[in-house]
């Protein structure tokens, strides 16, 4: 099999398990397994592994409210992911986060963020620490078009430029903030666009193509590490759920959602590499069991752990753990 | 020990240079620090002395502050100067929905060496936005450090101990004790972030004061023991964490409390300290525990105006005789 071959079949597997672990984290969430709210990628995996599909385990990214994906991508454990959702100790935040919380520090993974556009001063930091160590990491920031509408996006869009950090900022235009659609509220047909204020390259792909996506993050990453600055990507996709899960979803239509079915970035993939004769029937069966069986696994290991005691309430606010009362030592 | 007079920001200063010699990652950032030094001269020197560690900015506050943060979490200790305290309100999300909840909200997996350096006060006709004292906002707010020193000796070594820490600290400076003098030893030393100090001993009332309301403590410590009244002058130095044992000993010694700050007194620190002795300490207490902070207006910009609003000797002075059952001579 030609090197490129297994590549290609390693996105299709990572893609699958991205919209497995959503669909499951779905039916969790419906059977009030998960509490709080969850806001699901399903048609977005082409953004987060097309990218991720190109940086290293030391390089760093930020994520957002809807970041299950991009945690995955980097290689995010779906154990402690499950067990965090599900408010678990053995969640990757010990039950402190939850869904819009997951990091894994160890993985360059700086934090999914609740505030819409929380993740871009961060990658600036991430980035002018990758210049100053003078290593040769590169920083990416997720995001989604509602937060290019936000202040901290044109800040650092601003100084990731004037500083040349090695940034890739990458739009997930999923066509709606929140509830609001892209057009009414953005000033630009393209969020890339928006890269001509800040003189710096700006590209906008079918985001629901992973090849495309993965040939304009292979380029920025490319040009982040020779240290000739950031760039801004836009991956055009459609978010298939709501906002939320149980979001009425008023503000479209069925129809809409149907017809961009036929774009699912996954259905698309699966038939090209069937086309190419790269993917047959049985391989195909092959990976979605293996993937059903690994998050299975991972959502037993889950239901499993325990919930944290409720003193653990009281840990992990400074370096050394103190009574939030009258900052005494805990111990 | 070798004692030098330096000032507050020449204390600082010094700090800076010390702990950039001591360890690589300490940076400092923020606006018109290379050419102009910072915007009070606090930075001068520095630029030449560590190029490339010392980073001009955009007016940027909320893309500076977050570049501290992330810098922070990917094994830099940056320094960010944020030019005034009134500032803070452009990186508010920074401060306290990311700065001061990452370590918790992850679960205890990063640390957060940021220090965030805002020179705050009034008393400069500075106005509405130049004169604010925010720190009760901070000090509400469950991940920071706060701390607001008012002496060369005490600002030296807790810059120096708030650059080694592994925590989030927001550290004021009163702008109008920048030039104020004092001694400090040649030597090194730190002094620990939650530790007050008494910086005058005294039987009758226990004056809780920070900043720059330690020098009006002192003066009126002055001119009362001239009318036989002994005032004992607590300086917080750090307000979060609070160094609750030393408050407790004070007021448990002199059973009298003022508690002084410039911000306004209307849910200011003086506030939570009060309700604490009171909870904790209540059958120590001769007299009610009084506060005495600014008129809960903005801080205006004309000279009377100004000195009308923020507290001073006067208001201490005259408290003090209130908590005492005195009438003022």
């Amino acid at each position: 099999m030609k090197e490129d071959h297994q590549i290609w079949l390693e996105l299709y597997r990572m893609m699958v398990k991205i919209r497995r672990f959503e669909t499951l984290t779905g039916e969790l969430f419906a059977a009030g397994k998960i509490p709080g709210f969850i806001h699901l990628s399903i048609g977005q995996e082409a953004s987060s592994v097309g990218v991720c599909s190109t940086l290293r385990p030391e390089d760093y990214i930020t994520t957002t409210h809807r970041g299950h994906g991009h945690v995955i991508a980097k290689g995010g454990d779906v154990k402690r992911m499950f067990a965090e959702l599900m408010g678990r100790s053995t969640g990757y935040c010990k039950g402190k986060g939850g869904s819009m919380h997951i990091a894994d520090f160890s993985l360059g993974i700086l934090g999914a963020n609740g505030v819409v556009a929380g993740g871009f001063p961060i990658i600036v930091g991430a980035g002018l620490s990758i210049k100053l160590r003078g290593t040769d990491q590169v920083a990416v920031c997720f995001f989604g078009d509602g937060a290019s509408n936000r202040g901290p996006f044109h800040e650092a869009l601003n100084m990731a430029s004037i500083w040349k950090l090695p940034i890739l900022f990458v739009c997930e235009n999923n066509q709606f903030a929140s509830t609001t659609s892209f057009h009414y509220s953005t000033s630009v047909k393209s969020v890339a666009q928006r890269s001509i204020a800040y003189g710096i390259p700006g590209r906008s792909v079918d985001g629901n193509d992973i090849l495309e996506v993965r040939e304009a993050a292979l380029e920025a990453v490319e040009r982040a590490r020779k240290g000739e600055g950031p760039t801004l990507i836009e991956n055009r996709t459609y978010r298939l759920r709501g906002h939320f899960e149980g979001d009425p979803q008023r503000y479209r239509t069925k129809e809409e959602v149907e017809n961009f079915l036929e774009k699912d970035p996954i259905k698309r993939f699966q038939e090209f590499l069937k086309n190419e004769k790269i993917l047959n029937e049985e391989m195909d069966r092959q990976i979605w069991q293996a993937i059903d069986s690994e998050l299975t696994d991972a959502i037993r290991f889950a239901e499993k752990s325990p919930y944290p005691q409720p003193m653990e309430a009281l840990r992990d606010l400074y370096a050394e753990d103190v009574d939030p009362l009258f900052q005494r030592s805990l111990a | 020990m070798n004692l030098r007079e330096l000032t507050n920001t020449e204390a600082m200063a010094e700090a800076l240079r010390e702990e950039m010699i001591r360890d690589p990652s300490v940076f400092i950032i923020g606006e018109d620090l290379v050419a102009h030094g910072g915007i009070f001269g606090q930075f001068i020197g520095l630029p030449q002395a560590f190029p490339g560690r010392v980073i001009d900015t955009p007016i940027s506050e909320t893309a500076i502050v977050g570049a501290g943060l992330g810098a922070a979490l990917t094994g830099m200790r940056p320094f960010v100067d944020l030019h005034f305290a009134d500032f803070t309100t452009c990186a508010m999300d920074e401060i306290v929905n990311q700065v001061a909840k990452i370590r918790y909200m992850f679960g205890g997996q990063a640390k957060i060496p940021l220090v965030i350096w805002a020179p705050d006060g009034a008393g400069l006709s500075a106005a509405a936005h130049h004169s604010q004292s925010l720190e009760a906002w901070f000090i509400h707010t469950p991940g920071l450090k706060v701390v607001s020193p008012c002496f060369p000796y005490d600002v030296k070594g807790l810059i120096k101990a708030s650059i080694r820490s592994d925590d989030p600290i927001i550290f004021f400076m009163h702008k109008k004790i920048f030039s104020s003098k004092g001694p400090v030893p040649a030597e090194e030393y730190l002094i620990p972030l939650g530790k007050a100090e008494i910086k005058r001993k005294g039987k009758d009332v226990t004056l809780i004061a920070y900043s720059i309301m330690v020098l009006h403590a002192l003066e009126a410590a002055k001119e009362l023991e001239k009318e036989g009244i002994d005032v004992e002058v607590l300086d917080l130095r750090t307000l979060w964490p609070m160094d609750w044992e030393s408050i407790a000993e004070s007021v448990t010694k002199t059973h009298r409390v003022l508690i002084a700050h410039e911000a306004c007194v209307t849910c200011g620190f003086g506030a939570e300290i009060s309700a604490r002795i009171q909870e904790e300490l209540f059958d120590e207490l001769d007299a009610p525990i009084l506060r005495v902070g600014a008129y809960r207006v903005p801080i205006p910009f004309s000279p009377p105006l100004e000195r009308f609003v923020i507290p001073g000797k006067e208001s201490l002075i005259k408290s003090i005789y209130k908590i005492l059952g005195k009438e003022m001579n």
